[in-house]
């Protein structure tokens, strides 16, 4: 199966620069790399389905020069649910705006914690095997009845 | 007898009610299941013990030969009468040491049933991995138990240090049981026992792990530490799991193999070293305890590691003696776990430096436990003496090398220790009788409060049973033999009180003369054991083990989880760039060329020119409306490309979505600053760069490889027939949608509620339904009066009037006034056609929502709730409500799910119909995305719109009130 040169480097160069944009903190780049990086994406699904072809309207006999219609099935569904996830990207840096004054993305707290507390070569809070306050009924070893 | 098993689960999960109801009776109530098992198991006493089995198999997974296989011989005849008996007497005894209304009953009362229904499994099966899952049940359910009070920090490390010793060595004991059930080519454990495995280096591994479980279990050094610490249960745990019945799954195990396995290399090395160990440690540390309940527990790990040696000898006569010790010690000490809880209960302490002459405040309960303890310690003519008997005989067998495997030092040495370990057993007994019930010089009695009658009969029943089968020496022998006969060794031992005055009488008097003595310098044998330092035990093993696993996790997850959203996306995108990337580079050089045109279409190079161009400078741009709208011309570009291929469908979705995206992301700038915000350029940012390329750069491999190796006809081939012959439409791709791949339909859709509901939380932050304000709902301003006015003329648009003049547009609400009815016609019409021409629910919805944003951009915010005035929720709800229903519809005439059917129908005026069930499904679609836009429009628009007018008016901006409210909570 032959492939269009010129749809191979729009995906590449979509894909590319949403994954450039993506690592960025501002979630509005994020945002935009996110829908760069679908159109990309929708772009290859044209290279999977293969050579052009006629809409896919079936008339009894056109099934073999009709374009492939699954892919475009896929696709669909894709730019509909980027949608969903644009606009819930949307609604975070907005509320990221305004919470924080900007809408970058905050490194985790917890992790940075867990990252002290093994700069420490500290033992995590739910560990608990130390017996500091067993109580002494349930080990008495060192108080033999002569010691008392 | 499946039945039994599970009628023990069931009761385990009606106890919770019944504990409702009947409080702290709900155990006696419970008591009557096992009691009824223990009826039952004596009904079949005749054919167990005219040497039959009662068995049942029920399929269970077929696919790997998993059966629920139950069977009872005498072994397990044995042990069900013990977990049944002692189980129901233990479970009537516990109505009495709890109150009703005391905190956890429901977790108690649930865990322990289901405990003894786990313990009844376990012996009754018949397949390994049947075994292994109920062994696993009663590990989980003594977790739950030991851990009783999860408040106390000790009750939750004992829990906790049971579960992972005891699970540590059922999974070693799991792998054992798979390697031993492929060398034998079953898994039913009566099939392997009857035809084992020839002895290769396999089965001496997996006989080995196995052991390493029944070890484990029944705490074994090194294994031994769980076992006291677990005394942190209620009493009546510690009688039953720790001492009765939990225990002996260990020594079940290996009393069940060893007729067959006791010959395996390894096998006497292990069981009688550890097993002598054990019993001498366990009752050297009894020995000095003063916590009466510890001393017991320290006496149950040297019982189980006497057990254990009795059964791992593998002849006759020790398996008659074993068998004796097994009963023996499930009756006495049930008795005396039981006697420590009703002390404990009547006293308020175990402590027997406190307690003082508790013997004459409970006579009853004193003498159930002296018996018990005699039985313990071996003094005739009690069952536990009887046992010893025999076990000196077992023991001088093995002195004189007639047990394969053993040489005769061995022997001696093994016969030292037991005898010195019984002598530790005499020694602690006593001071446990003394230390409970004594009337000691310089203490003042301890106040008791009376005992309760029936509180006493568990451990009274459970002593008489120890003196009546300390009398039944032949019976007992006759139905062990059943089990110890299957093993080699001299035939002619017995079960008996008096043997004459042979060795084995004059072995049990010195060790009862020895443990005499022990108890006669208790107080120097006290501080000798304080003199030996237990720094270096087991449990300090187990303890450093943990914390290096603590630490260990700690450093893996501050090494790898660095919280950084776009560190996590770089690991990810450089696996894709070297896993697949380098894939691609390997099948490119293996191809050795693709097949590549310049174009499909000339148009494609223009398109791909403007895309490249307006993505990379959506890259670079600084301007965040700059960027949003060059992102929108690759959307708008990708519609073309689309359009050119034969796509139209797609290519219409493609320029809807793109409009309200570009118009919900402007909505959304206009609150956000107009630039990006200012950052040093970092060397971070050709790293971005270069990996951004990379990806680039693989997608396009992979593109140009994956096309290039398609060797099989695309499964779509058959689409296009199947769309017209079964889904009655000719738009395949709607089809698709519709019909042939609906699941994912409805599967996408749900994905929109989930993010329309996920925008509306972040936005509206409180409730979605109360933003819905008509025009007429805004109030007058105090000092105007409304006047009843007759025949006023419903204003068609009336938003516009809310709005400041500014900010009206004449043009644009004449043009809203034109097209908004044609918009909406032409979005049905979509949504109706769309099964036979481009469009469809998505094309239709995202129309509708368009005609909305239309008349929002045209009038504000009032004008859309006069537009719409429906919750955007109940929309979206009903849409996906729809979705499902059309999808189940079909099962109710009787079709599969998601089928469609056709009809005909004939309208005057319109002309014959044709009316396709999968519109419905589509209307479902619809709705969904009209009400995703209008979620959209609503907070990203009506409320931002709010927000800005609030600021403008000089109020507090949400973000200002919020940080307030912080501080004040703060």
């Amino acid at each position: 199966m032959s492939v269009s040169l010129p749809l191979v480097i729009t995906a590449a160069v979509l894909v590319g620069t949403g994954v450039y944009l993506m690592l960025e903190r501002s979630l509005t780049r994020v945002l935009v790399g996110l829908v760069l990086l679908s159109n990309g994406v929708n772009v290859s699904f044209l290279v999977a389905a293969g050579r052009p072809g006629d809409p896919p309207l079936y008339d009894g006999s056109n099934a073999e020069t009709m374009a492939d219609p699954l892919p475009q099935a896929l696709v669909l569904t894709a730019i509909v649910i980027t949608l969903g996830t644009t606009a819930f990207l949307l609604a975070m840096a907005h509320r990221s705006w305004q919470l924080n004054g900007n809408d970058d993305v905050q490194d985790d707290i917890e992790d940075a914690a867990i990252r002290r507390l093994a700069l420490a070569d500290d033992v995590s809070e739910g560990y608990e095997a130390e017996d500091e306050d067993r109580p002494a009924d349930t080990h008495d070893e060192d108080r033999g009845e002569d010691r008392r | 007898m499946l039945a039994f098993v599970l009628a023990h689960l069931v009761a385990a999960a009606a106890a919770p009610v019944l504990v409702r109801r009947v409080g702290r009776w709900t155990f006696a109530v419970l008591a009557i299941v096992p009691a009824v098992t223990f009826a039952w198991a004596l009904t079949a006493a005749p054919i167990v013990l005219s040497g039959g089995a009662v068995s049942t198999t029920v399929d269970w997974v077929p696919a790997i030969d998993m059966e629920l296989a139950l069977s009872m011989g005498l072994l397990q005849w044995v042990m069900v009468l013990v977990v049944a008996g002692i189980g129901a007497l233990v479970l009537a005894y516990c109505s009495w040491y709890f109150h009703t209304g005391e905190d956890g009953l429901v977790a108690f009362s649930t865990a322990f049933m289901g405990f003894v229904g786990a313990m009844l499994g376990l012996v009754l099966a018949d397949d390994l991995l049947l075994l292994y899952v109920f062994w696993e049940l009663t590990t989980v359910f003594s977790y739950l138990l030991i851990g009783f009070d999860p408040l106390k920090r000790a009750n939750r490390l004992a829990a906790m240090e049971a579960l992972i010793v005891t699970t540590l060595g059922g999974l070693t004991m799991l792998v054992g049981m798979l390697l031993l059930g492929r060398e034998a080519g079953t898994l039913r454990i009566s099939e392997i026992l009857a035809d084992p495995p020839p002895e290769s280096a396999t089965l001496v591994v997996a006989v080995l792990l196995i052991l390493v479980g029944a070890l484990s279990k029944s705490a074994l050094v090194p294994f031994q530490f769980w076992l006291p610490g677990a005394m942190a249960a209620p009493t009546p745990v510690s009688a039953y799991l720790h001492a009765a019945s939990m225990v002996k799954a260990g020594v079940y195990l290996v009393a069940l193999l060893a007729p067959v396995f006791a010959t395996v290399p390894g096998w006497h090395l292990v069981i009688l070293t550890l097993g002598t160990v054990t019993m001498l440690l366990g009752g050297w540390r009894a020995l000095r305890q003063v916590d009466v309940k510890l001393l017991l527990a320290y006496g149950t790990v040297s019982q189980l590691g006497f057990l254990m040696v009795l059964f791992g000898i593998g002849t006759r006569t020790a398996a008659l003696a074993g068998l004796a010790m097994l009963v023996a010690h499930a009756l006495f000490k049930a008795t005396l776990f039981l006697s420590v809880g009703i002390i404990d209960h009547q006293t308020g302490t175990r402590d027997l430096r406190e307690l003082s002459g508790v013997g004459r405040a409970m006579p009853v309960v004193a003498v159930a436990a002296t018996i018990a303890g005699a039985s313990m310690a071996g003094v005739p003519p009690l069952l536990g003496f009887v046992g010893k008997e025999t076990v000196w005989a077992a023991v001088l067998e093995l002195t004189e090398g007639e047990v394969a495997g053993v040489p005769p030092y061995a022997g001696w040495l093994v016969l030292a220790g037991l005898m010195v370990g019984s002598a530790f057993t005499a020694g602690y007994t006593l001071r446990f009788l003394w230390g409970a019930f004594w009337t000691k010089r310089g203490l003042e009695p301890t106040p008791v409060t009376p005992v309760p009658p029936p509180f006493a009969a568990a451990p009274v029943l459970l002593a008489a049973l120890t003196v009546v089968l300390g009398f039944s020496g032949y019976a007992l022998t006759d139905a062990f033999g059943l089990y110890a006969d299957a093993l080699p060794g001299p035939a002619e031992e017995y079960l008996a009180l008096w043997h004459g005055l042979e060795l084995p009488l004059l072995l049990s008097a010195l060790t009862l003369a020895g443990g005499a003595a022990l108890f006669a310098a208790r107080a120097t044998v006290c501080r000798a054991g304080g003199l030996v330092s237990d720094r270096l035990s087991a449990e300090g093993a187990y303890r450093f083990l943990m914390r290096l696993l603590d630490r260990a996790a700690i450093e893996t997850t501050g090494a790898f989880q660095r919280g950084s959203v776009s560190g996590y996306l770089a690991v990810i995108l450089v696996v894709v760039l070297v896993l697949p990337g380098g894939a691609t580079i390997l099948a490119l050089g293996a191809a050795g060329g693709v097949d590549v045109v310049m174009w499909d279409r000339p148009a494609q190079v223009i398109l791909a020119a403007v895309l490249v161009l307006a993505a990379v400078v959506a890259a670079r741009s600084r301007r965040r409306l700059r960027a949003v709208t060059l992102a929108g011309v690759t959307g708008y570009g990708t519609a073309l490309l689309f359009l050119i291929h034969g796509a139209p469908d797609i290519a219409l979705t493609q320029v809807l979505v793109e409009t309200v995206s570009l118009v919900v992301f402007v909505l959304v700038l206009r609150r956000l600053p107009p630039f990006f915000s200012d950052r040093p350029l970092s060397r971070s940012r050709y790293w971005r760069m270069a990996l951004g390329a990379g990806v680039g750069i693989a997608v396009a491999g992979f593109l140009l490889v994956a096309a290039n190796a398609r060797s099989s006809t695309p499964i779509s081939q058959a689409f296009a027939e199947a769309a017209y012959e079964y889904g009655y439409g000719r738009n395949v791709v709607n089809i698709t949608l519709v019909d042939i791949r609906a699941w994912d339909t409805l599967g996408e859709i749900a994905v929109l509620v989930a993010a329309a509901t996920g925008v509306a939380s972040l936005i509206f932050l409180d409730s979605r339904t109360s933003g819905i304000r008509r025009v007429r709902d805004i109030p007058y301003p105090t000092d105007v009066q409304k006047l009843p006015s007759s025949g006023g003329r419903r204003v068609w648009l009336p938003g516009p009037r809310t709005l400041s003049p500014d900010r009206r547009s004449i043009i644009f609400e004449v043009v809203t006034r034109l097209v908004f009815h044609t918009i909406m016609v032409f979005s049905v019409y979509l949504l109706i056609a769309g099964h036979n021409l481009p469009g469809g629910g998505f094309a239709g919805g995202i129309v509708a929502g368009l005609a909305l944003m239309v008349r929002y951009l045209a009038g504000g915010r009032y004008e859309l709730d006069e537009a719409a005035p429906v919750d955007a929720g109940v929309l979206i709800g009903t849409g996906l409500f729809i979705g499902a229903l059309a999808s189940l519809g079909p099962l109710l005439l009787g079709g599969e799910v998601q089928r469609t059917y056709d009809t005909y129908l004939t309208v005057p005026l319109l002309g014959e119909l044709h009316l396709v069930s999968s519109v419905v499904f589509d209307v479902g679609v619809y709705l969904v995305v009209i009400g995703l836009v209008l979620d959209l429009l609503r907070t990203f628009g009506s409320r931002l719109d709010r927000h800005i007018l609030r600021e403008e008016r000089g109020g507090d901006t949400d973000s200002e009130r919020e940080n307030r409210d912080r501080r004040a909570f703060r």
